[in-house]
């Protein structure tokens, strides 16, 4: 199996405090990894040194090639990224939006060609957004909104698609949705999928591999079932919790349990 | 699904460049004096007063007015996709007051010196508005200056020190108001106030340059700056090398802005408003929005011109007025019919 990604001794400070401390790991292509931790643990920083928005120090390889040797219409093509919310002050279209994901792919003196429009028209059959598509962004819900972020995603055709908490303002169903979407992509057009994610229970049941950040290292690295355990979950959050198995019985599932 | 193709941009901005036209034509007809065109034509090259007052008085006047117009509406539009606010308009950037002072200084200091182009042969030029352009230039580099981190542009820091450094720059100006005699202060007044009046071709042409170049220079980038109302990383995520970009926007859109404002004073309203109507009649893709919104602040500033040499005729209102007397109404109505389904509020 090649490398995706590869880390590796990557470190970085923010006002002399040590953001990300010599982290090391690699994703491999075509693999889903769900990226846990608690708040400043380095997980969005982590993201946007992958998504080359930040610059560490430390060999971050995309690919097998530094990251530093990409330009960016480059990398827009290599990955794609999806905010936890986007803020779009003035009016578009979901079509336009979507096109959007094709500006690296066309020249940019020159109008979307018809496989421009081909390649949106496809993604939003994917996220089943093709009926939005003449709808303004601003009238949309949370879920569709989303659904319209992850089609612009998609239309820039990329082998890897980088999360950052994309449930975060969804509710129960929405959650569901996406993550669904996201694991049908994966297997479907074998995308590799890296995510930032907050709620574990939802980690557990749609990601294969967890890594749990702490203070910019890796903590845990392996399956939910060897990532979160009630020792784990204990020692990073400081609160205590029962890890039991779903219904299928093969994904652990944490309960809050204050009193226990 | 309803995207941009080469049909609506051809037909979009072919209506309007025919309208700037006929407005040219119709702006430098119209006037206190009636012309007789026909007269004006035909005894072109003997001096008739019809062809004097067209050619010497009305259309270089008009031209200007059309220049200014588009290229104020042009700088509005990318100047709130770079600041990612709607509210951001050709006054804010810091620019304008650096023109602004320059120009006062130059009308305080040397109102009366000429500058002989090629030896005197293409005529002359006041100094007043190249002291505004070197005005304009050194704010445009300060206020670069104070916004620039990491090779990045914040637009926070563009819109405030811009903001502030217009203000200190107004407290100046009003110093300078106040220690002048009577007829100089009210010189200052008017030529804040901003006016279209010339009978230069020059500096028409010059002004006529500065805009085309720096229109072509922003409208390369309309893609860049679709992406780049996303915010600023979503722009880095799809491509766009968003120093740089930054950095080209305002330096093209600043040469502009100076330009005018130290040819005409600080003509409001047109930079702000233009873009708005344009974005709700036909749509935020900015590869076609900038040049319709260029045409249209043309149209729109010529007949406000025109309004204002009219209105009061044989005197002359500030073109200011105009623009937000009438362009204002207008621009709320729109908000009001339009606004409440496309503005994203």
């Amino acid at each position: 199996m090649s490398l995706a990604i590869q880390i590796s001794n990557l470190v970085f400070t923010y006002n002399e405090s040590l953001v990300l401390d010599h982290l090391s790991f690699s994703v491999e292509k075509g693999s889903m990894l769900g990226i846990v931790g608690p708040n400043g643990s380095g997980k969005t920083t982590l993201l946007k040194i992958l998504s080359a928005v930040l610059t560490g120090s430390g060999e971050v390889k995309l690919n097998g090639r530094y990251i530093r040797s990409y330009g960016r219409r480059e990398l827009s093509k290599l990955f794609a990224v999806v905010p936890q919310e986007s803020q779009i002050s003035f009016p578009y279209s979901v079509a336009e939006i979507v096109l959007m994901g094709r500006a690296s792919h066309h020249h940019p003196l020159a109008l979307e060609a018809e496989k421009d429009l081909e390649v949106a028209r496809k993604s939003m059959e994917l996220t089943e957004i093709l009926s939005l598509a003449d709808r303004y962004l601003h009238e949309l819900s949370g879920g569709e909104k989303q659904r319209v972020m992850i089609a612009r995603a998609l239309a820039q055709e990329p082998e890897m698609l980088l999360l950052d908490e994309p449930s975060a303002f969804l509710d129960l169903k929405h959650q569901v949705q996406v993550f669904e979407l996201v694991r049908r992509l994966n297997r479907e057009q074998g995308l590799t999928v890296v995510a930032a994610l907050h709620d574990l229970n939802l980690a557990a049941l749609f990601f294969s591999r967890l890594v749990m950040l702490r203070d910019g290292r890796v903590y845990r690295d392996g399956t939910p079932a060897a990532v979160l355990t009630e020792e784990v979950i204990e020692e990073i959050y400081g609160i205590r919790v029962q890890v039991q198995r779903d219904p299928s019985g093969e994904k652990p599932q944490i309960f809050l349990c204050p009193s226990c | 699904m309803k995207v941009l193709d080469r049909k609506r941009m051809i037909w979009v901005n072919g209506v309007l460049l025919a309208l700037l036209v006929l407005s040219v034509v119709g702006c430098a007809l119209l006037g206190p004096v009636r012309l007789n065109l026909a007269q004006a034509l035909q005894n072109m090259l003997s001096p008739n007063p019809d062809a004097e007052i067209l050619f010497r008085a009305r259309l270089p006047r008009v031209l200007l007015g059309v220049a200014i117009g588009g290229g104020m509406a042009a700088c509005g539009v990318v100047l709130q996709a770079l600041l990612g606010n709607p509210l951001a308009c050709p006054q804010m950037l810091g620019v304008s007051g650096g023109a602004s002072l320059g120009g006062i200084l130059g009308l305080i200091f040397f109102p009366h010196w000429l500058l002989p182009i090629a030896g005197g042969l293409l005529g002359e030029i006041s100094w007043v508005p190249l002291a505004g352009f070197l005005g304009a230039l050194c704010s445009m580099m300060l206020v670069y200056r104070f916004s620039l981190f990491h090779g990045r542009l914040h637009p926070y820091h563009l819109l405030l020190s811009g903001v502030i450094f217009n203000s200190i720059i107004a407290a100046v100006i009003m110093f300078l108001n106040s220690i002048v005699d009577f007829y100089q202060a009210q010189g200052l007044l008017f030529w804040l106030m901003g006016s279209l009046s010339t009978r230069a071709y020059l500096t028409v042409a010059f002004i006529w340059a500065y805009i085309i170049f720096g229109f072509l220079w922003l409208w390369a980038k309309g893609l860049s700056l679709n992406l780049i109302t996303l915010g600023e990383e979503a722009a880095m995520h799809l491509g766009v090398e968003i120093g740089s970009l930054q950095r080209q926007i305002f330096i093209a859109s600043s040469l502009m802005i100076g330009a005018m404002v130290s040819v005409s004073g600080m003509i409001g309203f047109v930079g702000l408003m233009i873009p708005h109507v344009m974005r709700l009649i036909v749509g935020s893709d900015h590869r076609l929005l900038l040049p319709a919104s260029f045409l249209a602040g043309g149209i729109f500033l010529g007949w406000a011109d025109t309004l204002a040499r009219m209105l009061l005729a044989p005197a002359e209102l500030p073109v200011g007025i105009i623009t937000a007397f009438f362009g204002g109404p207008f621009f709320l109505f729109l908000l009001y019919r339009e606004g409440r389904k496309k503005l994203a509020l």
